[in-house]
């Protein structure tokens, strides 16, 4: 792998980002605006809204980077410059690479948009540093795209690649604690929730959403997180074909 | 599906593959740079089989469709892929003028016609001035003066060592080549120069003479 490769991977997708406004536009702003929507709903349920604000700060910059990543991947299939960069004297993980760190660049001003909203305006209120929440917002963005990587390669279409939210995401949304407690779940699902990699996105969050001390378990969460991340973009590299058919 | 083809390719010609649309161009050209799956057989380029890690900054390739991003500029575009082959900076303002492009290097290519767009993909290939330049179809849907220009190109490159393969489906492009692949149904027809085919099936043109090619081997024997 070359560092520079790399770098100049990241730069091509971020100026391509760039040349698209409204998309930045769309990732910036509707999340600031759902979570603003949220706080309206729950008026007057003030504990409500804080125990699902602060999840939200991480799972929306998820959810968008599963799409949008997804659906770059796939025009650089579909565009035949995937093809072409096989060819050339380039690494895949120069390309992974390149995407995490784009995409990574994105999602923090995706997750200073937000938290800023959040914390700030709609008085989300977080007990411990800013920072982590912060943190996790990135990282639950880096989840999101190397998921949106790797199944990119099982879409043929982008109608079917923008499937892939309810398909891939939404049972995660479903499972992952944020509705209904774990251990108040069927144990199937409890232990299906287990392999499930949004579980450990959302536990992290919600651990900072409390008050009081923070355990060890936010480590082992935000550990768990990146391995997953890992294991999605090593299945993204594998679906990277020098040769077909 | 390519069938018992056995072909070499001299080093520094000008070698055009010819034959009507899906006769298996693409796929021979695909073998040939290592992006294609294939059942039996070897391809070997510049001494190393085809597609080997070696020859990804020794051989270049221009697929038919062009493939560059289409929302970047064409100097953007050619600064990423310069900067995967490792090309000096002022290569782009080189390839830009070898392809007629330096009055569009801030345009944005979506924008551009497609005749436009498949110099930019053929300028992207030649930034790394590889030493095999594999053209699927290069000058498709461009005007005669352009394509006039770019087969002067195309010499100029082989006259400097470069080894060239071009498809093409257009006969009087066959003239310009040194070497030629003649190709129909997926095998090779035959294999010559330009005036060896014409000598051989007696004609005056190429055109005859693939037409007289496919009456020979269609006739009963």
């Amino acid at each position: 792998m070359s560092p520079r490769i790399a770098a100049a991977t990241a730069l091509r997708v971020v100026w391509q980002i760039r040349r698209d406004p409204r998309t930045i536009l769309l990732l910036v702003v509707v999340p600031c605006v759902l979570l603003t929507l949220l706080k309206y709903v729950l008026t007057g349920q003030e504990a409500s809204f804080q125990h699902i604000a602060v999840p939200m700060l991480g799972l929306f910059p998820l959810i968008s980077m599963f799409l949008v990543t997804s659906i770059t991947m796939l025009r650089e299939r579909s565009s035949g410059t995937l093809e072409r960069l096989m060819t050339l004297p380039l690494s895949k993980l120069d390309i992974l690479v390149g995407y995490a760190l784009a995409f990574g660049i994105v999602s923090t001003f995706q997750a200073l948009a937000i938290s800023g909203v959040g914390l700030w305006l709609l008085d989300v209120d977080v007990t411990h540093p800013v920072w982590i929440v912060i943190s996790l917002a990135i990282i639950n963005a880096l989840l999101g795209m190397a998921l949106g990587l790797f199944l990119s390669a099982l879409a043929r279409t982008e109608f079917q690649a923008v499937q892939f939210m309810p398909a891939f995401i939404f049972p995660q949304l479903l499972l992952c604690g944020l509705l209904v407690a774990r251990d108040q779940m069927a144990t199937v699902l409890e232990v299906v929730s287990n392999a499930l990699p949004m579980t450990y996105a959302y536990d992290a969050l919600e651990r900072v959403a409390s008050p009081g001390e923070l355990g060890p378990e936010v480590g082992r969460d935000v550990v768990v997180t990146a391995g997953y991340t890992l294991v999605a973009l090593g299945l993204g590299a594998l679906t990277l074909r020098r040769r077909t058919e | 599906m390519l069938q018992s083809i056995d072909v070499g390719v001299r080093t520094g010609s000008v070698t055009g593959v010819l034959g009507p649309s899906g006769c298996g161009k693409t796929t021979l050209m695909r073998a040939i740079v290592g992006v294609q799956i294939i059942k039996s057989g070897s391809v070997l380029v510049l001494g190393a089989p085809a597609g080997d890690p070696s020859l990804r900054r020794r051989v270049g390739y221009v697929t038919q469709a062009p493939s560059v991003y289409g929302d970047l500029t064409v100097h953007e575009n050619l600064r990423y892929f310069g900067r995967i082959v490792g090309a000096p900076g002022d290569r782009i303002e080189e390839t830009l003028h070898q392809v007629g492009l330096e009055d569009f290097a801030g345009r944005i290519v979506d924008g551009l016609s497609s005749g436009q767009r498949a110099r930019v993909s053929l300028a992207t290939a030649m930034l790394g001035e590889p030493e095999v330049l594999v053209l699927d179809e290069p000058t498709v849907g461009l005007d005669p003066v352009l394509r006039r220009d770019l087969w002067r190109t195309f010499h100029a490159l082989s006259e400097r060592g470069t080894t060239l393969l071009i498809s093409s489906h257009v006969m009087d492009e066959a003239e310009a080549c040194d070497e030629l692949i003649l190709m129909r149904d997926g095998s090779i027809l035959t294999t010559g120069t330009p005036e060896q085919l014409r000598l051989r099936t007696n004609t005056q043109s190429l055109g005859q003479a693939f037409l007289r090619l496919i009456e020979e081997q269609d006739a009963p024997a």
